[in-house]
């Protein structure tokens, strides 16, 4: 076998051509890498400039703005509130004539409005905190640090806080008498601000259809109706954390009348979505291209033996043909997944040099595996190209089948052409589902979004999409192996 | 390993096109054993059948015993040269060969020294698509070589070669089956075979039409066919038609006499006491035999290509 592999590996590096192929991909990719930093350049200090942003502890750049009335909490205490009624408001965009907003007539509150109990360290935009809130449409949620998120009973009104040391412990209750436990969170000791509290996401509409997308959105206003507020004691203040001059973002507002408190506001507690800004992967996008050039080569080095008949030397040196096709997929894979980890390497390097770090965050592991993800994706479906070329026997026929099924199901649903909906089915069906290597923006639960292929979502995790795309070429070699042992050569 | 190659038996069809119908032969070692027929007579695919390439519908095909795939390194037992355009252009005749030697384990030297041997060791690492058609039969012959095997195939080398090169591909092949090796080469062209084959597998139609040794066909087809000279050729005729022979003119003074060995030719004339100046048996060019032989078997004669 490795006398077989080094035969096919003589026969890779004797034709130019190849290595020639082989560079061509390395220079689109970076040159892909360059063009795509370029065109964030623009939006330095805009709204993709994610460094102002408060971090969460893993540097998830996060949103925290809420109305919030608070009372100082020193050391452990107990918070209890019913909350009566979350509602909500949608704003109309401003308009020049229209600077400030106008309220439309709706009064569901969006589904990730939050109306809740509170203890945080200071009112500083990032601070740690702890929170069990009623939402929108989602039920009693208990969440903290911006990114955890733990689901509670879904139709409890009332809330309680009990922090003991360094825990908070969350209940939830029906009735005020029998008491849930929704779980417990992690929150450092000392002076904190403790309270009630309401926070809603702007709304947005999304859709995108063949020939177009569409995005409908503005500014919403939740308000959240609290009694039987017990807390540590002493006055009640109002601060509007994280207040801007947005229009998006309506000043928050409190009134209080006899024990019932009514607050009013926008904003909210949770991940930045990395959808719409700009990404790592972003210098990864000449993958595909790279893959297409690789996948060709893959597609000659079986095709153009058959078309010159030198199939027939190659059969009679080594008459087990599923091991002659065993070892041109081990010397293929090998090499591109090579010229895959030098592409990908160098453009994000390039990439990130020249647009800095001007990106939704992605930690040292994950760079390590969108890098290594789209060698081995470009590895995988080079032999996927090689199989079909084995089944198809001609180079034309063969590249037409890797396009349509992996270049541009890929292009077709990262550039928006396809419905969202299709889209998704089309990266979960098809090798290109593998490209969601290259996601590094995760998917929140708790924040509503467009989590479309267009906006840098995958429908599968990274591993699953890869397994499809090993699927494909494990059955593609399956087919290609029982062709071979029937066919004459 | 004997130095064999035993075709049994083999069938095979292309939906109703029968391309081998009961292809039965054995080549021995020592021999160059010339494989010829008209074209679409078989030669091509019993090869490729031998190298375990195309399936058969029935019949065996060994080498040295053993059938061709059960060899872990074939090219150590047989060499084979089936088409000598069978390369990539962009890679260097020494690339061609090198593949081909890593595959069965063979060390780079081997190929240097095939290269030399076969006369392109100045050229071995220029692209092979620029080669000559005699160039590339030369490295079909240097890839048989590769591992030494004591069976050579080779199909139609002597295609593209200048009088030269046929010249040395004749004492070539004559000189490795000196070496005791089995040497197999088909040709549609007997004529260049003359003084090289020891011996000749005749086939049309999918099947062998004659197995002999070049020696005997010659005498064969020879036979009974005597060129006679004389001044008396009425006499001559005459006397020869009275005991049954066939007498046509070819001269003024020469006839040909069919059906008759040359000895009884003279004991007719002598006893009619006709006289004659000249007698000659006739000996038949292999090219001839060949004719004769496959005169019913050529697949498409040129009045059916004609018509």
């Amino acid at each position: 076998m490795i006398g077989l592999v080094r035969a096919e590996l003589t026969k890779f590096r004797s034709v130019r051509g190849w290595l020639v192929g082989c560079g061509i991909a390395v220079v689109l990719m970076v040159l892909l890498a360059v063009v795509a930093a370029a065109g964030t350049d623009a939006r330095v200090g805009g709204p993709g400039a994610r460094a102002e942003l408060p971090r969460a502890s893993d540097g998830t750049p996060v949103l925290d703005g809420f109305t919030f009335l608070q009372q100082p909490l020193a050391g452990d205490g107990t918070l209890t509130v019913r909350v009566a009624s979350l509602t909500g408001v949608a704003l109309r965009p401003p308009t020049p004539d229209e600077p400030v907003p106008t309220e439309r007539e709706e009064a569901t509150p969006e589904p990730w409005a939050k109306a809740g109990l509170i203890i945080k360290d200071g009112t500083t935009p990032g601070s740690p905190y702890a929170a069990v809130m009623v939402t929108g449409s989602h039920g009693v949620r208990l969440q903290h640090d911006f990114i955890h998120d733990l689901a509670g009973p879904a139709d409890a009104r009332w809330l309680r806080l009990v922090r003991r040391g360094g825990t908070v412990t969350a209940y939830a209750s029906t009735d005020g008498a029998a008491w849930t436990t929704v779980g417990s969170a992690p929150l450092a000791t000392g002076e904190m601000s403790a309270g009630i509290f309401v926070a809603t996401p702007p709304h947005q509409e999304y859709e995108q259809f063949v020939g177009g997308t569409s995005v409908v959105g503005g500014g919403a206003i939740a308000t959240g109706t609290f009694d039987n507020l017990t807390g540590p004691g002493g006055d009640w203040t109002m601060v509007d954390v994280g207040a801007d001059d947005s229009p998006n973002r309506p000043e928050g507002t409190s009134t209080r009348t006899g024990d019932t408190f009514v607050l009013r506001g926008g904003g909210d507690i949770a991940p930045v979505d990395g959808g719409t800004g700009p990404k790592l992967e972003q210098t990864l996008s000449g993958g595909f291209l790279a893959l297409t050039v690789l996948a060709v080569l893959g597609v000659l080095f079986v095709t153009t033996e058959y078309r010159r008949g030198m199939v027939r030397t190659t059969f009679a040196a080594t008459p087990s043909r599923v091991r002659v096709l065993a070892a041109k997929s081990v010397v293929l894979g090998g090499v591109t997944f090579a010229v895959g980890l030098v592409a990908a390497t160098a453009a994000l390097l390039v990439g990130t040099a020249i647009r800095g770090d001007n990106a939704y965050p992605a930690d040292a592991l994950t760079q390590v595996r969108i890098v290594v993800g789209t060698a081995a994706l470009i590895a995988v479906a080079t032999v996927l190209a090689l199989a079909i070329g084995t089944i198809l026997r001609r180079g034309a026929g063969a590249v037409a089948a890797v396009v349509v099924l992996i270049t541009l199901p890929y292009i077709l649903s990262a550039a928006a052409v396809l419905p969202a909906a299709t889209a998704d089915w089309v990266l979960r069906i098809t090798p290109a589902a593998a490209f969601a290597v290259q996601q590094t923006v995760p998917e929140w639960p708790q924040v509503d979004q467009a989590y479309t292929p267009a906006f840098g979502f995958f429908p599968l995790p990274a591993w699953g999409g890869f397994a499809v795309l090993c699927a494909w070429t494990a059955l593609a070699l399956a087919i290609a192996a029982a062709l071979l042992r029937r066919r004459d050569a | 390993m004997e130095a064999t190659i035993e075709v049994n038996g083999l069938r095979k069809a292309y939906g109703s096109t029968v391309a081998l119908d009961g292809m039965t032969f054995t080549v021995t070692p020592g021999r160059v054993t010339a494989f010829v027929g008209p074209n679409g007579a078989g030669k091509s695919t019993t090869m490729r059948v031998v190298l375990g390439l195309d399936r058969v519908d029935a019949g065996t095909a060994l080498v040295g015993g053993r059938p061709y795939r059960s060899l872990r390194t074939p090219l150590r037992h047989v060499g084979a040269l089936l088409d000598a355009s069978a390369l990539h252009p962009a890679r260097s005749g020494r690339d061609h060969l090198l593949w081909q030697a890593h595959s069965q384990g063979l060390p780079g030297q081997r190929v240097d020294e095939v290269l030399t041997l076969t006369g392109l060791a100045d050229v071995g690492r220029r692209r092979a698509g620029g080669y000559s058609l005699g160039m590339r039969q030369r490295l079909g012959v240097a890839g048989a070589l590769l591992g030494d095997p004591p069976v050579l195939m080779l199909d139609e080398p002597f295609n593209g070669l200048d009088p030269e090169g046929i010249r040395w591909m004749r004492g070539f092949l004559r000189a490795l089956a000196a070496e005791g090796r089995a040497v197999l080469v088909s040709s549609h062209l007997m004529s260049e075979l003359q003084d090289t084959a020891g011996h000749l597998v005749v086939v049309g139609r999918g099947k062998v039409v004659a197995d002999t040794s070049v020696a005997d066909l010659i005498a064969a087809a020879s036979s009974d066919r005597v060129t006679l000279r004389t001044t008396a050729r009425t006499e001559a005729m005459t006397a020869l038609a009275r005991v049954g022979a066939t007498v046509a003119v070819t001269e003024r003074d020469t006839l040909t006499v069919d059906g008759l060995p040359a000895d009884r030719v003279v004991t007719v004339l002598s006893e009619a006491g006709v006289p004659f100046s000249e007698i000659a048996a006739h000996r038949a060019t292999l090219e001839e035999a060949y004719m004769e032989l496959t005169r019913d078997a050529v697949e498409f004669r040129a009045t059916e290509v004609a018509r």
